[in-house]
């Protein structure tokens, strides 16, 4: 079998890859399209009677202020991915950059690179994003990506350096250094396709990882202040009393919806990485 | 007999079948021989190897029998074969040089296998410290990590632990393939030495490298695509070697002293078959220049001359022609 | 070895001059006013002279009318001599008293919480990276255990054992009606309103550090010392050992990375549960402006990082011959 027919072939029968991104489309789509179907707008004062439980009229009940909860939902949802995509893009991206970099020259700029990579991973994240966030009193959900981006790199830089470390000293660029091929050559032709299918599994996670530091970001009131987010709608059903009066609509679905999401995107890592790595397909 | 292999099939699972990797393998072993195992990268030498200690998932037992010393062993049976590893066979990995614990003293590590197969360490401790002698290594390693250690000393160490409780076999799996010549001369001279202190009975060397068996081995086996192709003296394989594959390989070794100016080294053309779905008949015969029509029909491994055998039709012919 | 260690203490005395030089940079570059912030809530004059006396008062009080870069070296001063300043947010309590108040909570929640985690979640994991049947059950769940965003669980866990089912409270470290004191009723309240943050806490730490030692351990059993004990017949005990004794190796990092991380990371937790720790004071120091309790919350926890850092270094250094010897591994 070809190699590429050979990752189709498993990829269609992988069933964490493909029960994963069943439930990412999903969200993915509701995310999408469900905008267009909410009758209101997510902070839209709808019901004058306050907090109601799902209703055929309200599908996931109202707030405490009589918003439409399941308008908040899939508005929320949008702002996940938006994070999700950007915020571990940024990190992704940033991390490749000074991983590979490190990995491929090695030497002085190695060191260099190395140092600045551990202070960053030294200094807790959460406090300096506290910080930040406190200086700009009006925030957007942009540049909540760039917080979350700017400072989840130092993991991406580490496991890439590592893996790059690896792929320089095999065999195969070792005999395209011999034959003479340019090194942006060797880059692109060598040591590019196996990085590929790793960089993949390393956004996902970024991915996953960007949701839930925004989550947290948004519930303890850090987080964008000109949209709603999942993080946000559990952020005001615990100011406004959810967990007392016992309002479950309100807190139970933006945080089910997260880890649904996130544990799809872990669970489609774990399947990618047995297609990728024949050693772990299971007989 | 010291050592016999009776129809030894081994197949490797996989998720698109079984791989054929090693069929109907039989020989023998007179007490005191080495035996080298060659032959081309797939061919089936290290299934064979490793099946008569340790059979690792996707490695699946189909049948066959082994007996070490006049007595069976149930290289089918995981639990079982515990009793007769490290001490009636015993191997020296590929990878020695990465066989040992990193984050354990090497003594403490032999101790604590030692004592885990029921050997005080104390015991045995003047006859390692004597073994260590023997392939130049000083006492000192005992107390070091692997990691202070350079391949060549990390390679001889794991030869004196693999050997240490005089095992019946030892199978030598390609220790050669990662040192420079001089230490492979070394390494293997101090394979012939263990056989001459009568610290194993038999050794299996397996390697890709025929001159080094050329220096130390009494008989070669070679195999081709997971079938035995001939077996025979070493003297007898490099001078007058029968089975077609087996010529083709030794005319391909360079000679010393001889300069090939206008020549260029002839490999031998085509590629081994793959052992999903082999071939019916000789596995050879398509890159076989000798092959015919009878080639179609698998050649069985006969004794042509005394300890000579191979798996050639046309050889057969010529034996059963003598009478 | 020294080498290891010399280049360690030069990362993190880098470290520390980076974090504490931001850490000063950080309020007064912030919107808004410290002080006159605190004079809204605090005094009743409304004369305009008044308030702006009272104003330069405080500025001369807190050294806010000094040149920056006097301001920058007070800070040294004062910090070698322990005075973190005075909070205007809780005025006049010193930043350290405050400090002082919140620490124990944090000790109290996190150290047990992180700890017991650590160690049951990873012989858990080991546990099962053996067991076939046991690891296909356990695995999705610590898989969907770490993708669960901390604080849903902890309001979970809050509605259902606090409001549904009712037998533990759901804010604050100890009931509005009692006065700490060493007595058993109060002893006795606190652990009641301590146990649901920290079985949160728990909870999540556990799932994470199994998942971890099961990969960690499945690897180092693959791994080629473990096929040669094998093949020599070394019984099942010894392997596991030898896989267990090398895949703590990289957990042990982690921990050090996550005692690091978790300082700040309690803060969802206190807020979930208006449980008064470090992170919680951090974050109402910030929505109140208060510069100089800000300023020490940040310096403790980063101080509490680089300690905790440094400590797991020296105990890497015991538990790993390989750093004794000078050869550094991926974690460098």
């Amino acid at each position: 079998m070809k190699k590429r027919s050979e990752v189709l072939y498993f990829t269609l029968r992988n069933k964490k890859l493909l029960i994963g991104s069943g439930i990412i489309l999903f969200f993915l789509i509701l995310a999408l399209i469900g905008p267009t179907f909410t009758k209101y707008k997510p902070l839209e004062y709808a019901s004058p009677r306050g907090a109601e439980p799902p209703s055929t009229h309200f599908w996931m009940g109202t707030t405490f202020f009589g918003q439409d909860v399941f308008s908040q939902f899939v508005n929320g949802l949008r702002a996940t991915f938006v994070v999700g995509l950007l915020g571990g893009g940024l990190g992704t991206l940033v991390g490749m950059l000074i991983g590979f970099t490190a990995g491929y020259r090695g030497g002085i700029v190695d060191e260099i690179l190395n140092a600045f990579t551990n202070i960053v991973l030294v200094i807790p994240t959460l406090a300096v994003l506290l910080i930040i966030a406190a200086y700009l009193q009006v925030r957007s959900l942009l540049m909540e990506c760039l917080f979350i981006g700017l400072t989840a790199w130092p993991w991406v830089a580490r496991a890439i350096r590592a893996q790059t470390f690896s792929l320089r000293t095999r065999e195969f660029v070792d005999l395209a250094k011999l034959s003479g091929m340019k090194p942006l050559r060797i880059i692109r032709d060598e040591i590019a396709p196996n990085m590929m299918s790793y960089l993949v599994l390393v956004f996902i996670l970024q991915f996953g990882g960007a949701i839930l530091t925004a989550a947290t970001l948004d519930f303890i009131g850090l987080g964008p202040t000109n949209t709603i987010s999942l993080g946000l709608m559990m952020q005001y059903a615990v100011l406004w009393g959810a967990l007392p009066f016992g309002m479950w609509w309100w807190f139970v679905p933006p945080g089910l919806a997260i880890t649904a999401i996130v544990g799809a995107l872990y669970s489609m890592n774990v399947g990618l990485d047995e297609i990728f790595n024949p050693k772990l397909r299971e007989i | 007999m010291a050592f016999k292999v009776e129809n030894l099939t081994v197949y490797y699972q996989t998720l698109r079948g079984d791989v054929r990797a090693l069929e109907h393998a039989s020989f023998q072993l007179v007490d005191g021989e080495i035996m080298g195992l060659a032959g081309e990268s797939g061919c089936g030498k290290t299934t064979l190897g490793h099946s008569l200690i340790v059979l690792f998932p996707p490695m699946k037992y189909i049948s066959g029998r082994v007996e070490v010393d006049g007595e069976e062993i149930p290289i089918w049976d995981a639990e079982g074969m515990n009793t007769h590893r490290f001490r009636k066979i015993s191997l020296i990995p590929q990878y020695a040089m990465n066989a040992m614990n990193p984050i354990r003293k090497i003594g403490v590590m032999i101790r604590e296998l030692l004592e885990s197969r029921g050997v005080h360490y104390k015991d045995i401790l003047p006859e390692l410290k004597r073994r260590l002698d023997l392939v130049a290594l000083p006492h000192e390693v005992l107390k070091m990590y692997p990691i202070e250690l350079s391949g060549g000393m990390k390679q001889r160490m794991v030869m004196v632990i693999s050997s240490l409780l005089n095992p019946s076999l030892l199978i030598a799996d390609e220790i050669t393939s990662a040192l420079d010549v001089a230490t492979q001369k070394a390494v293997a001279e101090m394979l012939v030495e263990f056989r001459d202190r009568e610290f194993v009975k038999n050794l299996i060397v397996i390697t890709h490298d025929i001159s080094i068996l050329y220096q130390i081995a009494d008989s070669i086996l070679i195999m081709y695509a997971g079938v035995l192709a001939e077996k025979a003296p070493t003297r007898s394989i490099i001078e007058s070697p029968r089975h077609p594959y087996t010529r083709l390989l030794i005319s391909a070794l360079p000679e010393v002293g001889v300069r090939f100016a206008e020549k260029r080294l002839q490999g031998i053309p085509g590629n081994p078959p793959l052992l999903l779905n082999p071939p019916t008949g000789c596995r050879f015969r398509e890159r076989c220049p000798l092959a015919y029509e009878r080639c179609l029909e698998e050649p069985p491994f006969i004794e042509v001359e005394r300890d000579h055998f191979v798996a050639c039709w046309k050889e057969y012919e010529n034996h059963a022609q003598a009478g | 070895m020294r080498r290891y260690l010399i280049r360690k203490m030069v990362i993190y005395a880098l470290t520390f001059f980076l974090a504490v030089t931001i850490d000063w940079l950080i309020p007064r570059f912030m919107p808004g006013d410290p002080i006159r912030n605190m004079l809204t809530r605090v005094s009743v004059a409304s004369n305009a002279t008044a308030i702006q006396m009272m104003y330069d008062y405080y500025a001369r009080l807190f050294g806010l009318d000094l040149p920056l870069w006097q301001q920058y070296l007070n800070f040294w001063k004062a910090l070698f001599q322990g005075d973190l300043g005075i909070s205007t947010y809780l005025f006049p309590t010193p930043v350290v008293d405050v400090l002082k108040r919140a620490v124990p909570y944090d000790v109290f929640l996190l150290v047990p919480a992180v700890l017991l985690g650590w160690y049951t979640g990873n012989k858990f994991g080991a546990f099962a990276a053996r067991s076939k049947r046991l690891d296909n059950f356990v695995l999705p769940i610590s898989y969907i255990l770490t993708a669960t965003p901390y604080m849903w669980l902890g309001i979970l866990m809050a509605w259902f054992f606090g409001i549904v089912v009712g037998i533990f409270p759901i804010a604050g470290a100890y009931s509005f009606s009692l006065r700490p004191t060493w007595s058993v009723t109060f002893l006795l309240d606190l652990l009641h309103h301590w146990f649901l943050p920290f079985a949160s806490l728990f909870i999540i730490e556990f799932g994470g550090w199994a998942i971890g030692m099961r990969n960690m351990i499945i690897y180092e059993l693959e791994a080629e010392y473990s096929r040669y004990l094998n093949a020599l017949g070394a019984p099942k005990s010894l392997v596991r050992k030898y896989a267990f004794d090398n895949a703590i190796l990289p957990q042990i990092t982690g921990l050090a990375l996550k005692l690091g991380v978790i300082v700040a990371g309690a803060l969802v937790t206190e807020v979930v549960f208006s449980y008064p720790g470090i992170g919680y004071l951090l974050l109402a120091a910030i929505q109140n402006q208060d510069y100089f309790l800000i300023q020490g919350c940040f310096l403790f926890i980063v101080l509490g990082v680089l300690i905790a850092n440094f400590v797991i270094d020296l105990v890497y250094l015991v538990v790993d011959p390989r750093t004794r010897r000078g050869m550094v591994g991926e974690s460098a």
